[in-house]
């Protein structure tokens, strides 16, 4: 079998297999992982084992991604379920090494919390397999399988800690407002299908401009529903309700998956749908634009009023999403660029703030108040100055990757001429300081209540290494982002579609990328 | 050599000697910073004899940083720069010599970020790049923030998160206008760069937008002047800072914004900044900040507080001095700039002693005290009146000049502005009175003890400063006059010989 790399004709099955090689590679992980625990999920040595299985499962995958990437993989031909480019495989990086940081994050955590379920690690590995299918779907039938896989796999794990009455509420509430979620988008789908006739990207593309469905009513109600659906998945205002109450009850660990991966695989598949199908329909902007501003504004104005910090986090990823959809409402490839490179920083920057939060309190961490952390400089100058880096990183601080990222996202919105939304994004990072800077403050600033207050925070080798990396390399990339730059940039910009009319104007395109 | 690496060993040192600072054991983290300071002035020194009046932005560095997106560290000096640069490497040594009793706890923290902030402050200085300006313009917030929010007094809290959400808003609106500013040159000339030079050659004639560019750098460089509406922050900050950092917000961070506008906001919209709107609400502005910071000074029970308002009196000179556009008038303003710096400097380092010794900053908690501490009173004496602007001292040169070339711009400003002059002395010397003079009449200063040699070690370079810019203020102006010319023509170009010369 000769293989052609940059002509990967899907219509053949060994081309199919080499395309589809990463998630083919985590489906086997994942079952093996599952057949294991079938037979050892007793102990405390059962779980380190699926854990060690699944971070090599992980490693697999991510190494069948690199592959493809290094390859320069391209599909040729007719349009097909699955996209091949360089999208696809940065989000497949993305959300694997999210899924092994939260399995490192997890080790430790499950132990103290005495949650013998190794099974944890294999609904793990399903989520990541669908969030891998929503960033390369090239059809909303194979995106909807990916969400679906996610999805359940994170109603189990939200409820993971079965003791615990919130964890049952967290699970539940998402179970149905998820359920929800997809019968919208499931409905969206079916709309778009009436209109266009058909579920691929790529075709829905061709149909909207050669028929000219910009203004077909059955088009457009079906864009609001599917806008619906991810909206709830991202959770962006006004769909957001469910998320701080999931995050709050859910295990700290999944909280924070839910927090970064998930999002990011919602937002991938945002992406490619309304920049593969629906460039030619200029009435997503609008909608996109308000979404973006309500959910900056509404987002961090509550997170000032929160108290606790894993319900402030929560807030903050709201608003997150926000800036995230700042960069999908720019519509061009400076603005997916900016959009992977905004994810790699807010996926290290909100996953360390979670494993450092899961280390300092116990039973769910619902009740440690940022009050909590007083005097915690002194006491734990590491731990103390890891949080600050955090901190200073979603508030967008210079030198951090989140300003990097944020700024990214700034050129993007500039250079396509919304500088509104630009200023209404800065307005919104200062109000943001009125809840990240209290945690620096109280940490830093105010005296330890007593000599044993941050007695119980532990932190193990694990979770230590992992915050270690992810603070590291958030002041790398704040310092250094080119190399991450770059393959932004070529990313961001496979991801339009061939019959795209939009007229973009890259932001910083005058010199060719660099080669790999 | 030297040429080639000063600016930048003057930016790296101190996160360097920072370093050293923390890993060293608590109690030698004072005097390595300030051997850490001190080496840094000596790295700053020769600059003064090395910078070539006529020769424009020299000492360049240009070196890719992140080339895609144009983005270069690019770092000069011309006489607009080259006196705060001096200005901070001189203050930075006393300002650690003046901690060395006041911080007492978490040393090595409070000298490293004060080395920190030096770092970020010369970096703000030297850049000629519009994003390596605004990465230093917020780094040395965090160091700030953290000195005023740790070692500061009863209401630090407070006051910590105000001083950085104000700056912080105007950075980021400025941050914004960066970008659009960028991305418009980069339309007309297709090239994507925020090189200081390539934007000031091609930034032309941008309509309406120039004028909301023009308010987001405003907004940003007014919050920190601070201008009048907008300096509600720099009370709050100033006294709830520890000493060192009431010296260097004052003497260096306030320069920061008058900076701005010299660099920045002027030189890159000229027709904004020369419409007759513009013109008229910032020299009211300037008048407002120069009598009303007067007026609210005089009545401060707070001594620390009183100098903080006669900050922003101060710094309405600089703003009066920068639009009136005339060589004296700008020369005056970068004077002030310097004076401000020497003598308010020296004003917070003498409140702090005193808070020292008595833990207390209220006017009226003293009285009389020079006959017990004759050397305090003689240093205050002259840093007073020095702030005032006493002819002889450093304080005349500036504002005189300010005045003087004002009066030939906006003459009735002058006018009220000279007004300011007699305002400061209403404000200053009452409290010098009834600090040092009146009665003796509070047992508890009875037994206060005069200035220690280490104190007069910070004071006597202060004081000398005062005298000698104050007697003999020509090479500091014959530095400064051909960049001012520079700056003068960059705004409004010259309709004399240039004009001829066509």
């Amino acid at each position: 079998m000769n293989l052609d790399f940059q002509a990967l004709d899907l219509s053949r099955t060994g081309d199919l297999l080499v395309a589809l090689a990463p998630e083919l590679v985590l489906t086997l992980a994942a079952l093996l992982v599952l057949l294991v625990v079938a037979w050892r999920h007793r102990t405390p040595e059962d779980l380190r084992l699926a854990g060690w299985l699944t971070l090599a499962g992980l490693g697999a995958a991510g190494f069948a991604a690199w592959f493809l990437w290094w390859q320069a993989a391209r599909a040729a031909g007719i349009p097909a379920m699955i996209a091949v480019d360089d999208f696809r495989f940065v989000a497949d990086w993305l959300f694997l090494g999210t899924t092994a940081l939260t399995v490192l994050v997890s080790f430790d955590y499950l132990e103290r919390e005495e949650l013998w379920v190794p099974e944890y690690f294999a609904l793990l590995l399903f989520a990541s397999l669908g969030m891998m299918l929503m960033a390369g779907a090239q059809d909303l039938m194979v995106l909807f399988l990916g969400l679906e896989l996610m999805s359940i796999a994170l109603y189990v794990l939200a409820g993971s800690s079965r003791r615990s009455a919130a964890g049952a509420e967290a699970a539940l509430k998402y179970f149905l407002l998820g359920a929800f979620a997809s019968g919208f988008l499931l409905y969206g789908i079916a709309l778009v299908y009436g209109a266009t006739a058909t579920t691929n990207l790529t075709l829905i593309g061709v149909q909207i401009a050669t028929l000219g469905l910009q203004h077909s009513a059955m088009l457009l109600i079906g864009l609001g529903l599917l806008l619906v659906g991810f909206g709830f998945k991202v959770a962006a205002v006004p769909f957001h309700m469910w998320a701080p109450d999931v995050y709050d009850g859910s295990p700290t660990p999944i909280a924070g998956y839910m927090a970064t991966a998930v999002k990011a695989a919602a937002f991938a598949a945002l992406f490619r749908v309304l920049g593969e199908a629906f460039a030619a329909v200029p009435a997503w902007h609008a909608i996109v634009w308000w979404l973006a501003v309500a959910t900056m504004v509404v987002g961090n104005l509550i997170a000032l009023a929160q108290r606790t910090l894993k319900r402030m986090l929560a807030y903050s990823s709201i608003a997150h999403a926000g800036y995230l959809l700042v960069a999908v409402a720019t519509g061009t490839g400076a603005g997916a660029a900016a959009f992977l490179f905004y994810l790699v920083a807010y996926t290290l920057m909100t996953l360390a703030a979670f494993a450092l939060l899961a280390a300092k309190g116990t039973n769910g961490e619902r009740d440690v108040r940022i009050d909590d952390l007083a005097g915690l400089a002194q006491r734990r100058p590491w731990l103390a100055l890891a949080l600050a880096v955090c901190m200073l990183s979603l508030l967008g601080f210079p030198v951090t990757a989140g300003f990097i990222g944020k700024w990214y996202i700034l050129v993007a919105a500039t250079s396509s001429g919304q500088v509104l939304l630009a200023a209404v994004l800065v307005l919104a990072s200062v109000i943001s300081a009125g809840y990240y800077l209290p945690v620096i403050m109280a940490m830093y600033m105010q005296p330890e209540p007593s000599a044993d207050a941050h007695a119980g925070m532990r932190l193990g080798r694990l979770g230590s290494a992992v915050v270690a990396a992810a603070v590291a390399g958030l002041l790398f990339l704040g310092v250094r982002p080119n190399r991450l730059l770059d393959i932004a940039r070529v990313s961001g910009a496979s991801v339009r579609a061939a019959p795209a009319v939009s007229s973009d104007v890259p932001p910083a395109p005058l010199r060719e990328p660099t080669g790999r | 050599m030297y040429a080639q690496t000063v600016l930048t060993a003057l930016i790296a040192w101190p996160a360097i000697a920072a370093v050293g600072v923390l890993t060293a054991p608590a109690r030698w983290a004072k005097h390595i910073a300030l051997a850490g300071s001190l080496l840094e002035l000596a790295i700053s020194v020769p600059l003064w004899w090395v910078f070539q009046p006529a020769g424009g932005m020299q000492l360049q560095v240009d070196v890719p940083w992140i080339p895609s997106w144009g983005i270069h560290y690019a770092v000069g000096v011309d006489g607009i720069s080259l006196f705060l640069i001096l200005l901070t490497t001189f203050l930075m040594p006393l300002s650690i010599l003046g901690s060395y009793s006041y911080i007492t706890t978490r040393e090595r923290a409070f000298y490293a970020l004060l080395l920190v902030l030096t770092s970020g402050m010369i970096g703000v200085f030297v850049a000629l790049d519009l994003f390596l300006f605004y990465i230093m313009w917020d780094v040395m917030l965090i160091p700030m923030y953290f000195i005023i929010g740790v070692w500061g007094g009863q209401n630090r809290l407070y006051a910590a998160l105000k001083f950085f959400v104000y700056t912080f808003l105007g950075s980021l609106l400025m941050l914004v206008a960066i970008l659009a500013l960028v991305y418009l040159v980069a339309e007309r000339t297709g090239v994507y760069s925020f090189s200081y030079f390539h934007l000031m050659g091609n930034v032309g004639e941008l309509g309406t937008v120039a004028f909301w560019l023009f308010g987001a750098f405003f907004l940003a460089f007014a919050i920190k002047v601070p201008i009048f509406p907008f300096h509600t922050w720099l009370p709050d900050a100033h006294v709830e800072a520890p000493t060192a950092g009431s010296v260097i917000l004052a003497a260096v961070l306030l320069k920061m914004g008058t900076y701005g506008f010299l660099r920045f906001a002027l030189p890159l919209f000229p027709r904004v900044a020369l419409h007759p709107a513009v013109q008229t609400a910032i020299v009211t502005l300037s008048l407002v900040g120069i009598i009303y910071g007067g007026l609210v000074a005089m009545v401060q029970p707070d001594f620390k507080k009183l100098i903080a308002y006669s900050s922003v009196a101060h710094l309405g000179f600089v703003m009066l001095g920068i639009w009136a556009l005339t060589l004296q008038s700008v020369q005056g303003a970068l004077m002030v700039m310097i004076n401000h710096g020497i003598s308010t400097g020296a004003l917070f380092f003498l409140v702090g002693m005193l808070y020292e010794r008595r833990h207390t900053r209220l006017i009226e908690a003293f009285g009389g005290i020079a006959k017990v501490v004759p050397l305090f009173a003689a240093v205050l004496t002259i840093v007073s009146l020095s702030s005032i602007g006493l002819p002889a001292t450093n304080g005349f040169v500036g504002e005189f000049l300010v005045l003087l070339g004002a009066f030939r711009t906006y003459p009735a400003a002058a006018g009220i502005a000279a007004v300011g002059v007699i305002v400061a002395a209403m404000y200053l010397l009452p409290a010098l009175q009834r600090v040092i003079y009146n009665p003796l009449d509070k047992p508890e200063n009875a037994g206060l003890t005069d200035l220690s040699a280490r104190e007069l070690a910070v004071l006597l370079p202060l004081v000398a400063c005062i005298v000698w810019i104050g007697v003999y203020p020509a090479p500091l102006l014959r530095r400064m006059e051909p960049s001012a010319q520079r700056f003068i023509e960059s705004v409004r170009p010259a309709p004399g010989p240039a004009a001829a010369a066509r």
